[in-house]
């Protein structure tokens, strides 16, 4: 099983020091990707998921931002460790990225054959000719019609689906082991996502790649991802097959988030609700950083940060509530009632 | 419902509704070219009620709200207000009906100014509609901070120092200053988090049991609108296309359109058994939108008879209208 693991982000950091002080957008990240497979990061707004994604591309501004500890290790190498010339080698080659407006990412001025073309050249060393017919090759694969006529199409000329269909092309151009996907749907409408979701997974059989899918929508992730990694203010929360995450959900804040969503096949006179608002990076509380939104908030879980812990074997949590201090404080408890 | 529905008269009618926008042209000696983004609709709001538009981008929905408000004048067609026209009222009487027709924008941080305390924020409203004299305006204030759910001392604080939840709870707190029977929530949810999503969900619809109002709300989410609605409206590319009480939509969708769109939300429970519709192609262009059925481009169902002559909406099932040529054999599948 060792040699199928793609991926390994081992303790991963990354802080912005700014003159408001330290922001601990990612604080301590693990998690494994294997070939094949595809691995979800949850979380909403400020949770660190994008910033996960920017710092195993090592894209993270510098200054402000930082990879102050940890490792990401691709085929057991140390992408941190290396030098700029070095990971310019396996950005777009060995890990691609998709984000999210595809607009923003693709030059406005080139045409879109052109824009894949060049990825080929550089990481294939292909010739001009080879470089092109493959581009309009890969622009056939994502499924758009006339290719040969599209590739010498300017981005505004094509619509946002199509757009994100290049931006598939351009990511898989030189068949990538893993592939990044950041809210690659979320500014699409449901009709074109659903079009885009099935080529993601019919691509990923046809190559093979792994897939990191960093979403805030479940329902996408229900739909796309074998494993999910839950985060929260800069931490992994929770950690588990999507099977098990949306049947046993075990961190107080998963079950929170899966209940304040409206259900479409049932009825629900009013929705759950986690009270609060997250905490800021610049300032973590020192015990569990859900402790102020939690509804079963216990002394113990304000005073010391729990740890991640492996509570079935796939099943990993960052709960005081699933370990064996949380029953002696319990007891503690009804001591002193 | 529906006898319910019946029994009322409609507090908004909108009638052969259009709006139409000149786009400049891309050369010289070409004709102008005309978006034609709500192409003659017609639906009626009663009180009390959540009706809600949903559709994907470019369908007209969030225009047909800025037309209710008279932000932009409609091109043609009449949105009547408790029987009074208002495509035919003054400025000066335009304004007052304002106070009872209110909005809520997606962006809160857009729609708030920057550089004003939200205790001006909420003063001018009332000043404006007069809805309180000034001395009676500080009491009325610590009321709707209350019924918003946020803390009477942020009333002195800026746009600037609240989260996104926050300030869209001032948005709604600024609509209700001037005691409005409409609010029309124009993807008043959609920029937020799903926890706080869940918070502003659950406040406007307290809000709307505890002052009787009357909800139109815009959006593109399925999940939202099955959440909040009592009748929904389907469009695409500036027409409807079906519209109906909620239950008998979500349960029995007539339209292939609406069929597609509730197959393509992905759901968490993946044990639940649905026909996945992928519908092929974009959406087409509403500058030249194509003939016949406006869907039938993209409709694994169309037909000649689509292509060539434009359905009508007609009513199928009681209170349950559907603009499809086919919607009845359809409905069997």
């Amino acid at each position: 099983m060792k040699e199928d693991i793609l991926l390994e982000v081992k303790n991963l950091k990354t802080h912005f020091i700014t003159s408001k002080g330290t922001a601990k957008a990612v604080d301590g990240l693990d998690f494994v990707l294997k070939k094949g497979e595809t691995l979800g990061i949850v979380g909403e707004s400020g949770c660190g998921k994008s910033i996960t994604s920017l710092s195993i591309l090592r894209l993270i501004p510098s200054p402000p931002g930082k990879i102050v500890d940890g490792q990401i290790l691709l085929h057991g190498k140390d992408l941190v460790e290396m030098s700029d010339q070095e990971i310019r080698k396996i950005r777009g080659n060995q890990i691609s990225m998709i984000f999210q407006e595809p607009m923003t990412s693709l030059n406005p001025v080139i045409p879109v054959g052109e824009q894949i073309a060049e990825a080929l050249r550089l990481h294939q060393k292909l010739s001009r000719k080879q470089a092109w017919e493959k581009a309009v090759e890969m622009i056939r694969l994502v499924g758009i019609p006339a290719p040969e006529k599209r590739a010498k199409q300017e981005p505004y000329q094509l619509s946002g689906g199509m757009r994100q269909r290049v931006m598939i092309a351009m990511a898989l151009a030189c068949t990538p082991e893993v592939l990044i996907a950041d809210e690659p749907t979320t500014a699409l409408d449901v009709t074109i996502q659903a079009q885009i979701l099935e080529l993601m997974k019919d691509l990923q059989r046809k190559i093979g790649m792994g897939i990191i899918f960093i979403t805030h929508d479940l329902g996408v992730v229900a739909e796309m991802c074998d494993k999910v990694a839950v985060m929260y203010a800069g931490q992994i929360v929770e950690y588990q097959t999507t099977a098990n995450l949306f049947k046993t959900p075990l961190h107080p804040y998963t079950q929170g988030l899966i209940g304040s969503l409206p259900k479409l096949y049932e009825d629900q006179e009013e929705l759950q609700i986690i009270e609060g608002t997250v905490p800021s990076p610049y300032d973590y509380p020192t015990g569990c950083r859900f402790a102020d939104r939690c509804p079963f908030v216990q002394d113990l879980c304000r005073n010391q940060q729990p740890e991640i812990i492996h509570v079935e074997d796939s099943q990993q949590v960052r709960c005081w509530k699933y370990t064996d201090q949380w029953k002696e404080e319990l007891v503690k408890e009804e001591v002193i009632l | 419902m529906n006898t319910l529905l019946s029994s009322k008269k409609p507090i908004l009618k909108v009638s052969n509704l259009k709006q139409y926008f000149i786009v400049k042209r891309e050369a010289l000696f070409q004709p102008k070219q005309v978006v034609k983004a709500v192409d003659g609709i017609s639906f009626d709001l009663y009180p009390g009620e959540t009706l809600s538009i949903v559709g994907e981008s470019g369908c007209g929905k969030s225009t047909t709200g800025r037309s209710i408000l008279h932000l932009d004048e409609p091109t043609e067609g009449e949105i009547l207000y408790k029987d009074v026209s208002l495509t035919e009222m003054s400025k000066k009487e335009l304004r007052n009906i304002r106070g009872d027709i209110q909005v809520i924008f997606q962006d809160p941080f857009a729609s708030l100014n920057p550089r004003r305390t939200i205790r001006q924020m909420l003063d001018e409203a009332m000043a404006i509609q007069k809805v309180l004299p000034p001395k009676q305006r500080e009491a009325r204030m610590l009321e709707l901070m209350q019924n918003v759910g946020l803390r009477p001392e942020y009333l002195e604080r800026y746009p600037h120092e609240f989260s996104g939840g926050q300030r869209q709870r001032i948005g709604i707190a600024r609509a209700l200053a001037v005691n409005p029977k409409v609010i029309i929530c124009d993807e008043a949810v959609s920029a937020l988090d799903v926890s706080i999503q869940a918070q502003i969900l659950n406040l406007l619809k307290r809000l709307q049991n505890d002052f009787d109002l009357t909800f139109l709300f815009i959006s593109h989410d399925l999940s939202i609108v099955k959440h909040i609605s009592d009748r929904v409206m389907v469009m695409y590319l500036g027409k409807i296309v079906e519209i109906s009480d909620k239950a008998s939509l979500f349960k029995n969708p007539l339209h292939p359109y609406t069929k597609a769109l509730l197959s393509a939300i992905p759901v968490i429970d993946q044990t639940i058994k649905r026909e996945r519709i992928l519908l092929k192609g974009d959406v087409p262009s509403p500058l030249n939108p194509p003939t016949g059925c406006r869907f039938h481009t993209r409709c694994p169902f169309a037909t000649d008879l689509c292509r060539d002559e434009e359905p009508l909406l007609r009513e199928l099932e009681s209170g349950h209208l559907v603009a499809c040529h086919f919607a009845e054999k359809l409905s069997a599948i």
